[in-house]
């Protein structure tokens, strides 16, 4: 697929790397001549410096023949303008990152009437994915498919825990209930597990299956399935404006640190039931002062990647019971930060990434946008995906036992019709079904792509 | 250093090198020469299991930056060159390993300055491996390697940037490997045009398909001991065109090619290329006409532009002797030749387009004595010129001017005349071939000391890779950990 990517700051260099070793032809614009330098320097594409809203500079790019064009600047409008001009110019598929609340609420007007195919807003799908951790504290990550219907989620597994030690075709039925354990990372190393697999201490297993089967998995180990009470965010971006918000309405208590005086007074005028403080959230006694050591949970969103993961590393160590969740926009170190055991971290950039892979992937198949979710676990070495089952594909009809799948494939759950299948080696996938399937052979673009040529 | 990685595509290019010999191989047994063909294929069967044995290890990590870059490109020249040399010492053409190692860089490198005093008992399979070496060269063996196997992955924009040359080496298209694709399409495509319209003009097919090799590759080795002078007019007129054509920025013709016109006229060295070519041609024409050279004004046109064309895209060719053409005319042709040809072309010297960036680089620090607070930027094809492109182009006439000085110190303890000793270094740093005096167009180098082959042979590795990567592979904190 031809690709330009307009504006190449952390998440266009994000979308870049992950576009390029997909194999797309990429062509990238940014104003920054050194950054353009860079990028060319690390990956395989093209770079142009320039505005990428003028129409000259997306002609050189070759907007005439490209597939997508991604908007990625830093200003919203900027985005937007390459947008309509991309759409005049080359009548190609457009998506913008659009961060401002106020559009926010407009967003389906603008979409529509600029005809853009998505709009991304990382720190809205960062509060989301915050939400959704608060709401189940135990697990390290949730993700949703089948549009909710279905659960992936992570948890760790410790030493007193009912699986620790055992195979999995030992977990008594009644435990695992149509839960499938789909994946399991152990210390730099992902596994795709089998029923010999033996769960040790430490291991981080991914589950998969209906939400209230999930609920019912961790009710049984013994761990806590009731959301959050009470939080502390420190740092006051539109990532905790979003994250507040949600959590406002779900009945939780809020407190916001921020040291920005006049942001504090915005916050408080569009949060009013939260509690502004304004202050330095890295001040020790401040933190004590609000209720650190007995809070539920806390979130790190400032700008400072370091700062975040030093406060939740403090936190840990005065209440050790709270939910810790961690923004982090620099993804490169993600394997020291998962080894200091501080849990749940959040990359803004990966998430956006994610979406715009899926949405490509989707498109490069033969089937347009056949690819309902994607998500990209354990330093991308797993993914996830939600298909959607075409006409006359290959994989219908044939029992699973009997179908010849490349190696590192699981078929997590089917979705027919709504109703919810755990899949075994007689289960068949037929037209118009959902189906997910893990992978640690990554690049799959259609559900054709699982079976062995 | 990522000596994994050097070792495996070293050892890539000893593979790639056990392919290209396969055709001289098949030559040899067109035309039977089977003891040349014997030669040829036990090179072919060691060189082939060193590769394949050498490359099945894949390197550790593919990671490589401006560093290794420049020292593989470096290295795998060398490398090229010291195999290639092989051929002509096992069937007997040039028995001294020195020797044929001057006679294989200088075809690798496009030069075309040959130490063979008589083109006669020559066999042809190896005056075709001779003329090949030319082919391989022009557009580089690593950007071959690029276009037909995944290398190093996104950085493999670095081997392309060492070996190409110009001032600024970009892509045409996103990625590395079709964009060295296209261009070896375009080469391929005006090596095969060359080949049918000079077939047609008369030449027999070997001839054809072994001057087409000189010509795009910008080379120079002829295959007879008349040289070009021995064709037709038209033949050569042929010629002129086709060296004309490769000593253009190749990008042109991908944008000719895609219905671009505009963008490939907006090009400024183009423009200033083929208006230097025409002018330099009627001056020269003149300047012989008058002197009484050639009786006819047609004819002194045409070998003035052949001799213009063939200097400025340093291929190297010559019709007539301009040795003994008259001072103007030869100080013309000299100083064209420093110039060369267009950047992203197969033609070597020291680039118009650095010439450009020059000059109005000086025109602009001569506006600051006037106008102190004045700014104003480099300026061409339409665009600025980045300021850290200024700076390296005017580094790289040092380099070039230091390297050019202290080969002229070496080469002098021939004891040459001075004409020769300066255009001897002149002709092999900018990757001619012919110079003037002993090295003329009707000259050859054999008569040079070891010592002075060795410098030459270095300076027109340095031409074709434009300095930075012998440089740098020969720089000890390169290869210090």
């Amino acid at each position: 697929m031809q690709i330009i990517v307009v504006g190449c700051g952390n998440v266009g260099q994000t979308i870049t790397q992950q576009l390029s070793k997909e194999g797309h032809d990429i062509t990238v614009i940014e104003e920054k001549s050194s950054v353009v330098q860079n990028v060319v320097n690390s990956y395989d594409v093209m770079g142009l410096v320039g505005n990428g809203a003028s129409y000259s500079m997306m002609k050189d790019a070759g907007i005439e023949t490209a597939d997508l064009m991604i908007a990625v600047t830093n200003s919203d409008e900027l985005n937007l303008l390459c947008c309509l001009i991309a759409k005049k110019a080359g009548n190609c598929h457009t998506i913008a990152r659009v961060r401002n609340p106020i559009y926010k609420k407009e967003i389906n007007f603008i979409k529509e009437e600029l005809g853009l195919s998505m709009v991304i807003n990382p720190e809205e799908a960062a509060a989301n994915e915050a939400e959704r951790l608060l709401k189940f504290p135990s697990a390290t990550k949730v993700e949703t498919f089948f549009r909710g219907k279905a659960e992936l989620v992570k948890l760790v597994i410790d030493e007193d825990s009912k699986l620790c030690d055992k195979a999995l075709r030992d977990i008594p039925p009644e435990l695992k209930k149509q839960v499938v354990i789909t994946a399991v990372s152990r210390g730099s190393e992902v596994y795709i597990p089998d029923g010999n697999f033996i769960l040790r201490a430490g291991d981080e297993i991914t589950i998969i299956g209906e939400s209230r089967n999930t609920m019912h998995f961790f009710r049984k180990l013994g761990l806590p399935t009731a959301k959050v009470h009470s939080t502390i965010i420190v740092g006051g971006g539109e990532t905790s404006y979003y994250l507040a918000g949600h959590l406002l309405s779900l009945g939780i208590k809020v407190t916001i640190f921020e040291r920005d005086a006049a942001r504090c007074k915005e916050l408080s005028e569009l949060l009013p039931q939260a509690l502004i403080i304004n202050g330095d959230g890295t001040d020790k006694d401040m933190l004590m002062e609000e209720g650190v050591t007995s809070v539920e949970s806390f979130v790190a969103l400032t700008n400072l990647d370091e700062e975040n993961i030093m406060l939740s590393m403090y936190v840990k160590s005065i209440n050790p019971k709270a939910k810790l969740i961690t923004k982090v926009h620099r993804v490169n170190y993600g394997d020291i930060i998962g080894s200091l055991g501080i849990g749940s971290i959040i990359y803004p950039k990966n998430i956006t990434a994610d979406r715009i892979v899926q949405f490509v992937r989707g498109r490069s198949a033969s089937q347009d946008g056949n690819i309902e979710a994607l998500y990209r676990l354990n330093d991308e070495k797993v993914e996830a995906l939600e298909f959607i089952v075409s006409k006359d594909s290959p994989v219908i009809g044939i029992p699973l036992a009997q179908m010849k799948l490349k190696k590192g494939i699981l078929i997590a759950a089917i979705n027919h019709y709504g109703e919810l299948i755990s899949p075994t080696g007689e289960s068949v996938i037929r037209e118009r079904d959902s189906v997910i399937v893990v992978t640690t052979n990554t690049g799959l673009k259609d559900i054709s792509d699982i079976l062995e040529n | 250093m990522n000596y994994s990685m050097v070792r495996y595509i070293l050892f890539r290019i000893i593979r790639v090198m056990g392919c290209l010999l396969m055709l001289p191989f098949l030559v040899a047994l067109v035309y039977k020469e089977y003891d040349s063909a014997e030669s040829f294929f036990l090179l072919i069967v060691v060189t082939l299991i060193i590769g394949i044995v050498g490359s099945h290890l894949k390197p550790k990590s593919k990671v490589i930056y401006a560093k290794e870059g420049f020292t593989i490109t470096a290295l795998a020249w060398i490398l090229m060159s010291l195999l290639g040399a092989v051929p002509f010492v096992m069937t007997g053409t040039i028995p001294n390993y020195i020797d044929a190692l001057f006679e294989t860089i200088s075809g690798f490198t496009t030069t075309g300055g040959s130490i063979l005093t008589s083109m006669d008992g020559i066999e042809k399979s190896v005056q075709f491996w001779r003329t090949f070496t030319h082919w391989i060269g022009g557009m580089g063996v690593l950007v071959f390697l690029l276009a037909v196997v995944p290398m190093a992955d996104g950085y493999s924009m670095h081997l392309m940037r060492a070996e190409s040359p110009g001032p600024v080496v970009g892509k045409i298209v996103p990625k590395v490997k079709d964009t060295a694709k296209i261009l070896y399409l375009i080469y391929l495509g005006i090596t095969l045009a060359e080949i049918i319209c000079l077939f047609i003009s008369g030449l027999p097919i070997y001839d054809a398909v072994t001057i087409s090799f000189s010509t795009v590759g910008t080379g120079g080795f002829a295959v007879n001991n008349a040289g070009i002078g021995g064709y037709s007019t038209i033949s050569q007129a042929i010629i002129i065109v086709f060296m004309a054509l490769c000593g253009v920025n190749f990008t042109v013709y991908y944008f000719l090619l895609n219905r671009k016109p505009k963008e490939a006229f907006a090009i400024d060295e183009v423009k200033y290329y083929f208006g230097v070519m025409l002018i330099a041609a009627a001056v020269i024409s003149l300047n012989i006409y008058r002197a009484g050279v050639l009786d006819s004004a047609g004819l002194s046109f045409h070998h003035a532009l052949f001799a213009v064309t063939s200097v400025m895209t340093t291929t190297g060719f010559g019709t007539l002797d301009f040795d003994k053409w008259p001072m103007l005319s030869k100080m013309i042709l000299c100083i064209l030749s420093l110039v060369g040809a267009c950047a992203g072309s197969t033609g070597g010297g020291f680039k118009f387009s650095r010439a450009i960036i020059i000059i109005r680089n000086a025109r602009n620090e001569l506006n600051y004595l006037v106008h102190p607070k004045a700014v104003k930027r480099v300026y061409m094809d339409g665009h600025t010129v980045e300021g850290t492109t200024v700076k390296s182009v005017s580094a790289y006439l040092g380099l070039y001017v230091v390297t050019f000085i202290a080969s002229t110190l070496v080469v002098a303890l021939d004891n040459f005349d001075f004409q020769t000793t300066v255009t001897s270094v002149a002709a092999t740093l900018n990757n001619i071939g012919p110079g003037l005096g002993m090295v003329g167009p009707m000259g050859n180098y054999s008569e040079f000391s070891y010592l002075s082959k060795i410098v030459l042979m270095f300076d027109m590795l340095a031409g074709r890779l434009e300095l930075l990567p012998i440089y740098i592979m020969i720089k000890p904190k390169t290869w210090s950990k």
